[in-house]
């Protein structure tokens, strides 16, 4: 819950409620992005996440 | 008593700091403890010594600073992938598990980690998150001994900045400017590291090393479709070269028909005069970037110190540009300028700025030489030595200074361990491997037979803070090498014309100066001044030497081989030792002779590290 209310108060103080939607989706159908996980990063990305 | 620990973790280099009443006292790298370089899980050993270290249990600490802002980080990678869809789903699909199931998460992923170390910690609200390129300011601003100075902070990518300016005054700091990715001068690096065939976020040093051996060809290409710098340095990157933000490599087939090759296979493609032109045009746009940037700076804000940290600022080549146009009137670079010096910065940041406490500049700086992390006394290391069946000598001080400063005299490869271990990526006298400067195969010796790398790398010089200016053309303190300068012209020995004429790594074999080891083909030097204060010990051996030689100059160069983080333990060196063509080592008070030692305990050490 303490997750939930600080992501809450993030959106809020970068004026960001567009992105909610989409995290909402993403966290729905996380479990199946999950699912289709390869292999590691190819070595030579800067890991930009 | 206030104690502060600062974590870094979770992308490049996780180290741990621990502040006591803002003092700093301790600091390390994860990648020393698990022998894995630049590791980025969390730093569970570092945070473990930091607090051992500082006799502290984890639930005595007041603060705990995370170096970056998670949210933030995911709200600019969301943004990016909306964007660019469709294109980016590969990156997507691969970022998002690792979001979606952990990093999210991340104040109670760390608070369970936290835990681990301390079953008594129970306090959430402990937990603070700095911003990735405040920390770098912080790191870079607090410990210099500035009471103002301009603070420039450029690396890869934190959460959306890539470059920010930040003016420090007494105890505050307020970031000015800043740049956003994908604009980055360290993500341009990287796409060129990569390009040459090097590896992204490590090879960037070798990068910087090839350059002085081509010549900048393709600089106005660089500039004319890459990137788009404005007078004041600030820049923009042209994307359509680009495939970081969507894909899974730097560049794209735009960025390879632009210079007519595709990027070389580091297992099949040898290096060309071809990569070292490149080498050199990158950092050649690179340094006008910074040296545009350093002069807007100091017109508009009118305050003569400048401080630098960010992956960028670990660039002396530069640094040394800065310093050389004399734009400033003091620099001052934080040692560990990567990702680990974060961990720092966020717990000063959390000090000065949230906690408001009053800050005194002191005459030197703040990083007790960068020596933060675990040492050894002679019982660990005699107790450990027995352990391992090595044969050694204990000797007093004098004696162990004596005596290695004869052995670098006569040419030998010495393994140099005592006191504390450096914080950063390099090697100040603390682990070491030193050897003579003055001798002209030196740099060969050591680069194929020790440690095992490229031989085309140079080695710097540690050279006795009074005589710098003699050697060098550089009179300012650069006790963390983050600093180049060419030598003296009175050092020089001039090439011939036929010498002249060499191209690429066959310069390499003309003796150059009288310091040849340390003496890149461009008459540039990574200079180490070395200071009595900081480390009398390592500071005694060069005066012994330069007693013994008239030349108060050494090699010194990090005690690992390629791919190998930097040696900790004393079981780290001795490995080490015994895995290369060492030829001595000197861990404390004790002295052994490769020779000696039975060879039973030799060990096939290189296949152990990846290369790097």
């Amino acid at each position: 819950m303490s997750f939930i209310k600080e992501f809450w108060e993030f959106l809020k103080i970068r004026k960001k409620y567009w992105l909610l939607p989409i995290i909402i989706v993403l966290v729905l159908f996380g479990g199946l992005i999950i699912l289709s996980q390869g292999s590691a990063v190819a070595p030579f990305i800067y890991t930009l996440f | 008593m206030t104690s502060i620990l600062g974590i870094s973790a979770f992308y490049h280099d996780s180290a741990a700091a621990i502040l006591v009443d803002g003092k700093i006292v301790a600091a390390a790298q994860e990648e020393r403890f698990t022998r894995k370089k630049h590791d980025s899980g969390y730093p569970f050993n570092a945070v473990q010594f930091v607090l051992k270290y500082s006799k502290l249990k984890l639930s005595e600490i007041d603060y705990i600073v995370f170096y970056e802002k998670p949210f933030l980080k995911f709200e600019r990678l969301l943004e990016t992938y909306v964007a660019l869809a469709p294109k980016g789903f590969v990156q997507f699909a691969k970022a998002m598990p690792l979001w979606l199931k952990e990093k999210l998460f991340q104040k109670k992923l760390l608070f369970d980690l936290l835990k681990k170390h301390d079953k008594k910690f129970n306090d959430e609200k402990k937990i603070y998150f700095s911003e990735h390129h405040l920390s770098h300011a912080a790191s870079a601003y607090y410990p210099s001994p500035f009471d103002e100075a301009i603070v420039l902070t450029a690396d890869g990518v934190g959460e959306w900045a890539t470059t920010t300016v930040a003016i420090g005054k007494k105890n505050d700091l307020q970031i000015k400017k800043e740049i956003h990715f994908p604009h980055s001068l360290g993500l341009l690096y990287s796409a060129f590291t990569y390009y040459a065939g090097f590896k992204v976020n490590s090879g960037e040093y070798k990068l910087m090393g090839l350059a002085p051996y081509g010549e900048p060809k393709y600089s106005n290409k660089i500039k004319e479709k890459l990137i788009d710098i404005k007078n004041d340095g600030s820049f923009r990157l042209n994307q359509d070269f680009f495939n970081y933000t969507t894909g899974l490599t730097m560049t794209n087939s735009k960025f390879h028909d632009l210079f007519g090759q595709d990027p070389r296979n580091p297992k099949t493609e040898k290096i060309t005069q071809f990569h070292m032109d490149i080498a050199a045009s990158i950092q050649n746009v690179t340094e006008e970037i910074i040296l545009k940037i350093s002069k807007s700076l100091r017109e508009e804000y009118k305050i003569s110190n400048l401080c630098l940290a960010g992956g960028v600022a670990l660039n002396c080549v530069a640094n040394g540009k800065i310093l050389e146009e004399k734009i400033f009137n003091n620099i001052w670079i934080q040692p560990a300028a990567g990702d680990a010096g974060g961990s720092l910065g966020g717990a000063l940041a959390l000090w000065y700025l949230e906690l408001k406490n009053e800050r005194i500049a002191s005459k030197e700086d703040d990083m007790r030489g960068s020596y933060l992390g675990p040492k050894y006394s002679n019982e660990e290391i005699k107790n450990k030595l027995n352990n391992i069946g090595a044969k050694f000598y204990e000797l007093d001080d004098n004696n162990i200074i004596n005596r290695t400063s004869e052995d670098l005299n006569a040419g030998k490869a010495v393994g140099w361990f005592q006191g504390r271990m450096e914080f950063g990526p390099r090697a100040l006298g603390g682990r070491s491997i030193l050897g003579d400067a003055r001798s002209p195969f030196m740099q060969k010796n050591l680069n194929l037979k020790v440690k095992y790398r490229e031989s085309f790398r140079p080695f710097a010089p540690s050279v006795l803070r009074e005589d710098v200016s003699e050697w060098f053309q550089l009179d300012v303190d650069s006790p963390y090498m983050l600093l180049v300068a060419n030598i003296n012209n009175n050092k020089k020995i001039e090439m011939s014309q036929k010498d002249k004429k060499l191209f690429g790594i066959d310069k390499l074999n003309i003796q150059r100066s009288e310091i040849p080891a340390v003496t890149h083909v461009d008459y540039s030097a990574r200079v180490q001044t070395v200071h009595e204060r900081t480390n009398p010990l390592y500071y005694k051996l060069i005066k012994k030497f330069k007693e013994k030689t008239s030349c108060p100059v050494i090699v010194n160069t990090s005690f690992n081989v390629r791919g190998e983080p930097i040696v900790n333990t004393p079981k780290d060196a001795f490995d080490c030792f015994m895995g290369t063509e060492l030829d001595i080592l000197v861990i404390g008070n004790y002295y052994l002779i490769k020779t000696e030692q039975n060879p039973s305990l030799k060990k096939d050490y290189t296949k152990q590290f990846e290369l790097d």
